[in-house]
């Protein structure tokens, strides 16, 4: 089985403060892996190691056989990983579909082109509606983003982050702040819409994870302490002292 | 934000835009209106060109008159040229010499500015205005030194009757260029560029973590934009025959910044809106009063606070009101609020005017104003100005509560 | 040597001039994120507020008057104006101020018309302060430097040895939690931008007299402040420190020396030398010499 994504002894500090203290993870082709942990612990940090919006201090990070530590974050965007953000980071002024469309344009071959017009760039919008129908958001096309619901933009957000196609996705917390309803729908898009991906994802909700996770790693102080399968998890002393005591379950 | 008029028929409104370029000199036909309607022409193009950074790409330049003003300078050492027969070359092409230099130009400042964003963007390209302005001073060979460099638009024989001597001639050159380049412009907002310019400037984390290097983006949208300012560079160069460092000043930039701005930043049209009130502003005000650029300052400082999205937002707020037949009930709010405006404006312009009059020592105590003639010492006019200007700013401040509430009734109905 | 050593002086009494404005620039910028295009306008309101003072009263009264007159000012703007274009963002409060600069411009050269005013160096500070070879180094420049020094060690004092200053440095990262622990954060930002509009004054009370003090005086010195700005990075102090001095030497030595660069004399580049640094530093180091805030 080859690895998707690849940590190998990443460390990373802000200043003197150490946030990641040695991170080995290994992330299986086609696997759903779901990183859990205490606030504090590092997840965000991580994700943003992994996208390249931060660097970091020591360590190696492989996406399939590249290295792409210090890349910036559109190279490695460019090379097949996109991610999804806690605070839900769209582009407030632009309508439902041509939020998805700018996640399309590249993976589409469209790059800087001012020389044709977007609109009649038929392989770009079928993809976008395509994306837009998966989501459940082509009633809301042309609405612009900043107006829609919270869950709309939580969709939105998964949306933009596979519109492009991408074979690795990042998720982060997307059921953040949902009901319960809307987190049965989120899980049912994530399983839908990550089918033949590997998907990693930071959640909260215990339910959630036990529902699509394969594997689970959990992050304490910048640090892995366990990885495995869900049951395997749950039963796990170490876990359930740094950790699973203190939620609620599923 | 949409870039194309709501719901009226883009047929309909672009083929109005070429029968009003067409027709308007035949309707105000003084020569002064030409040549202000000239200068509107070249200005629309150079406003637009500034949107295409600061409305589409969220970039704020305070040197944006470089790229027209290095234009002007190649377009008008080439059309002297072409003058003396060096180079063959037809003048109604010229605006394309120009645009090409504002682009070089573009790569050349465009490669420094856009490795920064925001204010560091803004004050970078402050800098650079500065910069080019020092330099066009120090080498007096190229660039004429503080008098510039002038030209004769009329260079070998009439092509068709053409020769641009007459200002006719002239203006119709503009109107083509200028009708050209909005659609050009407006083209460029619908391609994967312009798009991605409007969601680098709207958010360049997550533009960059869709694939996009948003520095390349803000680049191509700066030597885009660049080109264009070229071209009206060149229109100004044609229009005026001359070409001065006043041309890449910081004076010229922060007037074409106010100038989109007034006109209104998120909407296509407001430049082109905003460009013809400056022009107007600056060429009618400037002729009846000293303090007019106190009052352009003021308008924009008012315009920045109350209404950031210029006179094309006001106009377009409008619209769905007007479609829901409910705009009568606009009116009288309207009024009441235009006529505390002009009592506040009236007195404020009579204090402006004293002061004005009082500080230049050497004209004496008398003047006229709005027909009247009386002692700017003296204490009656004061008291009149400054209890209007009190009376104006105080039933403003009643008739703009009033306007809101009509609003919120409309609004919420 | 001799000329080495005067123009040295010069250049640190100039440097420290343009340090007292960029750093009450880069006070206002890291605390509330709005650069103040203005700044350099109330700069030259403290030049002629100090004018006008002088001719009636004296110096020493104008140097405390104007401002404080400034910083009211300052407040004023914060509170009736900036304040309300907070919410449109970062793009609208630039322009705002950059509308101000105009206005306060315009205004100025209405009241006090559009040739430069006889503000002069008061009588008592006008004299030599030593010799360094042959020539006189002049006593006024020397209170330049002295309150310069003066002013920015009492701020730096006032910010880290105060309440209202540990306030002001926990609201310049967190003002949410600030005003969640009970601190009025909008008074705070009023103050720190009438401080910083007060700290421009001055430099123009001392400035203005040394230098000319003419209606384009904003106009000519504001774009310099912006290049010591971004080549020290903006939002670091330290930074400005090292620009202002670095600027304040490099204009001073390369106005009074004549030597040939590209058929012109050093003397007359002078004026496009800050500009070209600002570009050189920008493509070799884009943060600036110590940058930390992005805008």
């Amino acid at each position: 089985m080859n690895a998707a994504l690849q940590l190998k002894d990443v460390h990373k500090s802000f200043g003197s403060t150490k946030i990641i203290n040695g991170v080995s993870l290994e992330v299986r082709a086609g696997e759903r892996h779901a990183i859990i942990g205490p606030n504090g612990a590092g997840k965000s940090t991580l994700y943003n190691l992994i996208s390249g919006r931060f660097p970091v201090s020591s360590g190696k990070i492989f996406l399939g056989e590249e290295d792409i530590t210090g890349l910036k974050p559109f190279q490695i965007n460019r090379k097949g990983l996109s991610r999804s953000f806690q605070v839900t980071n769209i582009f407030h002024n632009l309508s439902v579909y041509e939020n998805i469309r700018c996640a399309v344009l590249w993976p589409a071959g469209h790059h800087y082109s001012f020389w044709r017009r977007v609109g009649g760039l038929r392989e770009v919008k079928r993809r976008a509606e395509e994306t837009m129908e998966r989501i459940g958001l082509a009633k809301r096309r042309d609405v612009p983003a900043g107006v829609l619901t919270y869950a709309e933009q939580r969709a939105l957000e998964i949306g933009i982050t596979i519109a492009g196609g991408a074979g690795v996705v990042l998720l982060d917390e997307p059921t953040a702040g949902m009901s319960r309803t809307e987190t049965a729908h989120a899980v049912q898009l994530i399983r839908e819409v990550t089918v033949g991906k590997t998907l990693v994802m930071v959640e909260h909700d215990m339910g959630v994870i036990f529902d699509l996770a394969d594997r689970i790693s959990v992050l304490v102080y910048g640090e892995i302490i366990a990885t495995g399968a869900p049951a395997e998890i749950r039963a796990n002393r170490a876990v359930q002292e740094a950790y699973l005591g203190t939620l609620h379950h599923a | 934000m949409r870039y194309a008029p709501v719901n009226l028929g883009r047929w309909v409104l672009w083929g109005t835009t070429v029968v009003v370029f067409a027709v308007a000199p035949l309707v105000f036909t003084s020569s002064f209106a030409l040549t202000l309607l000239t200068q509107m022409g070249s200005f629309i193009i150079f406003a637009l060109s500034y949107n295409m950074l600061l409305g589409q790409g969220g970039m704020l330049s305070f040197g944006h008159a470089v790229y027209s003003g290095l234009g002007a300078y190649i377009a008008v050492h080439a059309l002297n040229l072409i003058g003396k027969g060096t180079v063959v070359f037809p003048v109604t092409l010229l605006p394309l010499v120009g645009g090409l230099a504002g682009m070089v130009f573009g790569i050349l400042f465009g490669y420094v500015t856009t490795r920064r964003a925001g204010t560091t963007f803004a004050l970078i390209s402050l800098g650079i205005g500065e910069m080019v302005f020092a330099c066009v001073l120090m080498f007096p060979g190229f660039f004429g030194g503080e008098a510039g460099v002038s030209t004769n638009r009329v260079v070998g024989k009439p092509i068709l009757g053409i020769s641009y001597g007459p200002a006719l001639q002239v203006y119709y050159l503009v109107a083509v260029w200028c009708f050209l380049s909005m659609v050009a412009m407006f083209a460029l907002t619908q391609t994967p560029l312009g798009r991605m310019a409007n969601a680098v400037r709207d958010n360049p984390e997550r533009a960059e973590f869709v694939g996009y290097d948003t520095q390349k983006v803000r680049f191509l949208q700066l030597v885009l934009s660049a080109f264009f300012a070229g071209v009206s560079g060149a229109l100004s160069c044609i229009n005026f025959e001359i070409v001065s460092a006043e041309n890449v000043s910081a004076i010229r930039s922060g007037g074409v910044l106010i100038a989109t701005f007034i006109g209104g930043v998120p909407f296509f049209f407001g430049p082109i809106l905003g460009a013809i009130v400056f022009i107007f502003f600056v060429a009618a005000l400037s002729g009846f009063t000293k303090a007019w650029l106190l009052y352009l300052g003021l308008f924009f400082v008012l315009m920045v606070l109350y209404a950031p999205g210029g006179l094309a937002s006001l106009v377009m707020m409008q619209i769905p009101v007007l479609r829901a037949r409910r705009f009568g009930a606009l009116l009288l709010p309207y009024a009441a609020a235009a006529g505390a405006a002009a009592l506040a404006m009236a007195g404020l312009i009579g204090v402006t005017e004293m002061v004005y009059h009082l500080s230049d020592v050497s004209g004496g105590t008398l003047m006229t104003l709005a027909g009247m003639e009386f002692d700017a010492k003296s204490g009656v006019p004061w008291a009149i100005s400054v209890s209007l200007l009190v009376l104006g700013l105080i039933s403003l401040h009643f008739a703009t509560r009033y306007l809101a509430r009509r609003w919120a009734e409309i609004k919420t109905a | 040597m001799e000329f080495f050593l005067v123009q040295l002086l010069n250049g640190i009494s100039y440097g420290l001039l343009l340090f007292m404005l960029s750093s009450g620039l880069t006070l206002v910028f890291s605390l509330m994120g709005v650069l103040n295009f203005a700044h350099a306008s109330f700069y030259m309101l403290g030049a002629y507020f100090a004018f006008q003072v002088s001719s009636e009263i004296g110096f020493w009264p104008a140097l405390v008057i104007a401002p404080v007159l400034v910083g009211l000012i300052g407040m004023g703007v914060e509170r009736f104006g900036l304040r309300k274009v907070h919410r449109f963002g970062h793009v609208a409060e630039l322009l705002f101020t950059f509308g101000l600069a105009y206005l306060i411009d315009e205004a100025v050269h209405l009241v006090w018309g559009r040739s430069a005013v006889d503000y002069r160096v008061p009588p008592d500070l006008d004299g030599p302060l030593f010799s360094i070879f042959t020539s006189q180094y002049p006593m006024y420049r020397g209170f330049m430097m002295l309150v310069s020094v003066a002013m920015l060690v009492s701020i730096w004092l006032a910010l880290t040895r105060t309440r209202i200053g540990l306030v002001i440095q926990a609201a310049l990262t967190h003002p949410q939690t600030v005003e969640a622990l009970g601190h009025n954060v909008p008074r705070v930002f009023m103050l720190v931008f009438g401080g910083g509009a007060a700290l421009a004054g001055l430099a123009g009370v001392i400035g203005g007299n040394a230098f000319v003090t003419e209606p384009g005086m904003a106009a000519s010195v504001g774009p310099i402040i912006f290049v010591t700005v971004v080549v020290g990075g903006m939002g670091s102090l330290a930074g400005a420190f090292i620009a202002s001095l670095l600027i304040g030497c490099l204009q001073t030595f390369a106005v009074s020396l004549d030597w040939p660069i590209f058929g012109l004399k050093l003397s007359q580049v002078a004026p496009v030398l800050p500009y070209l640094l600002m570009v050189l530093l920008l493509i070799v180091r884009p943060k600036g010499l110590m940058g930390t805030r992005e805008g």
